[in-house]
């Protein structure tokens, strides 16, 4: 008795030490993110950031202003998430409810391969295929635009909402179904008014991963968007965004650097960016009874 | 019964951070013994340092040599840094790195090991015939928005250039700019290579790359005058040498120190007939 309550412990303390040491990596990330940005205030000051002009590398006088940086990736996301979505949850709801077994494991497979896809053979796909596609689609005059990364963008977030949502539709439970075939509903008016909305908060939250993907991804953006730092809220004009960002000029920067320090900034919109998006999904799946409270 | 817990994981951070740092000591020995040789820096000169870099090690078989990219700027940092034995750059050090690389007791010797010409690229259905460096200038701070400001067509012109973390980019911009700001509507491509398929499927764009990289899909140089009065000049071989082209450059090879044993060895590679011969072939600039 006295060995099976020891051992419960030593297992519980465990669990316990492994929750805890992720919670103070986290903390420690945030630490370091801050540390590393805060000098900032000081030296050309905060004020800096809030501009609409980056700049970086300049003979005259380097600007940090991130509301291009920030619009650019708002501008992606939106995009990339409204294409995505219908795809996704249409995709799901023809693999759970409409497809043959064969189809399911065939398409099933396919998905899989999408979603392994690197993200660098993505964005030269889109490079050399999507971009001169979507110029001549529009009758641009280049397709490196904020909807050609968008498209790549959705690519990658499909998978995410299609193999959640999936799950999610699945574990409708199948009385649903019978009750409503039974009192005379087509099939179609079953998936659409009684499956799907019952599946509705895992499907939110697999269109809020999708987003998390999609604000994050970098390599790809930074190929095909044009990367010019302009506030703009069309899709075909180029953009940059923050992740993109990030990528191209840390490499670069020398540490303790006013643009060393900026980047840091970038990082700490981008994580609070996707701080809000989570709260968001968390609120909605409360609101669905997702979570319990 | 929280402070076991905590205590737990802080044990767990320091002892995860130890063998980190035992790790990343034992790495930097390993790589000393193996004789291996990094370098680091320009995409300009990625090919041309990996092609020297294979010649170099039919040569010398034990020497492990490796070559990343990243552009000038990051091959700056990592040698000062420390984090690689060679920079290859396209630009010359600004001179606040070398007040870092003092401060970090590295001391940089530079070596010119070729030259290059940035050529202007256009899609080849582009009419333009000549650009005078006054042109490139506007084009480039978007004073000039359109074809026709140039004698071309009515289409809006796709400036093209490279991140501001490439060594082309801060040279085009300090001797073609002449120091003032790139417009933010250009558009900054990760890599030469990716302004090459740009322009050739974007008919009304314009960018520059390394001479390396004109022989490379759908494109066309465009000569280039000083001013209005002088002659257009095409970016070859005689013209880069003799300065009669206006945008060219020397590619370093930057070392900590005079270089020595295997650095020395790769550097005397590199400029003996042999390592030349390779320079022009990747489409630079030979020293003579």
């Amino acid at each position: 008795m006295n060995k099976q309550r020891l051992k419960a412990k030593i297992i519980k303390y465990f669990l316990q030490s492994c929750g805890s040491l992720s919670i103070i990596i986290v903390l420690l990330i945030f630490l370091f993110l801050f540390k590393e940005a805060f000098p900032f205030i000081g030296s050309p000051g905060i004020g800096e950031l809030f501009h609409n002009i980056w700049n970086p590398v300049s003979f005259q006088k380097e600007e940090f202003g991130l509301y291009p940086l920030i619009t650019g990736s708002i501008l992606v996301t939106i995009l990339a998430t409204v294409i995505a979505i219908p795809f996704g949850i249409i995709g799901a709801v023809y693999i759970s409810e409409v497809a043959s077994a064969k189809e399911r494991e065939f398409l099933k497979a396919f998905i899989e391969i999408l979603a392994g896809i690197p993200s660098v053979v993505l964005g030269f796909f889109g490079l050399v295929v999507i971009a001169p596609l979507i110029k001549q689609l529009f009758d641009l005059n280049t397709g490196l635009t904020a909807l050609t990364g968008a498209v790549l963008l959705a690519f990658m977030a499909i998978p995410t909402i299609m193999s959640i949502s999936e799950d999610a539709i699945k574990s409708v439970p199948s009385a649903y179904k019978e009750a409503s075939l039974a009192l005379g509903a087509s099939k179609l008016e079953t998936i659409w008014k009684v499956v799907v909305p019952a599946a509705l908060s895992g499907i939110v939250a697999s269109v809020m991963l999708g987003m998390g993907r999609v604000v994050g991804e970098t390599m790809t953006v930074m190929m095909v968007t044009g990367n010019a730092p302009v506030i703009s809220m069309n899709p075909f004009t180029s953009v940059r965004t923050m992740t993109a960002t990030i990528a191209a000029e840390m490499g670069e920067v020398t540490i303790g650097s006013h643009h060393y320090m900026a980047l840091f900034w970038v990082g700490i919109v981008l994580m609070l960016m996707t701080f809000i998006l989570n709260l968001i999904s968390y609120r909605v799946l409360k609101k669905y009874g997702m979570i319990d409270k | 019964m929280k402070n076991p817990a905590i205590k737990l994981a802080v044990l767990m951070l320091v002892l995860f951070s130890f063998a980190a740092a035992g790790c990343a000591k034992k790495d930097k020995t390993d790589s000393k013994d193996k004789k291996s040789v990094t370098i680091k820096g320009s995409d300009t000169m990625v090919h041309l340092m990996s092609t020297l870099a294979e010649a170099f090690m039919k040569k010398h078989p034990e020497v492990q040599v490796s070559v990343t990219g990243g552009g000038s700027g990051t091959g700056i940092a990592a040698l000062i840094n420390g984090t690689t034995d060679i920079c290859a750059s396209s630009r010359d050090m600004q001179q606040k790195e070398k007040d870092q690389a003092k401060e970090k007791n590295i001391n940089a010797v530079e070596k010119t090991i070729a030259y290059d010409g940035i050529a202007i690229v256009v899609h080849p259905d582009n009419p333009l015939k000549d650009v005078t460096m006054e042109q490139l200038k506007k084009i480039y701070t978007g004073a000039y928005k359109n074809w026709k400001e140039l004698g071309g067509p009515d289409q809006p012109i796709t400036v093209l250039s490279r991140e501001s973390n490439s060594g082309t980019y801060v040279f085009f911009q300090e001797h073609v700019l002449n120091k003032e700001n790139f417009a933010p509507t250009v558009k900054l491509m990760p890599a030469s290579s990716s302004i090459v398929q740009s322009i050739s499927a974007d008919k009304w764009s314009i960018g520059y790359v390394g001479l390396g990289y004109t022989k490379e899909g759908n494109i066309k140089v465009v000569p280039v005058k000083k001013d209005d009065s002088s002659p257009a000049v095409t970016p070859t071989h005689n013209t880069v040498l003799d300065k009669s082209y206006g945008i060219a450059r020397p590619l370093y090879l930057y070392f900590n120190g005079e270089p020595a044993n295997n650095n020395k060895l790769l550097l005397d590679f590199a400029t003996s007939p042999d390592g030349q011969k390779i320079v022009e072939e990747t489409g630079y600039i030979t020293l003579k």
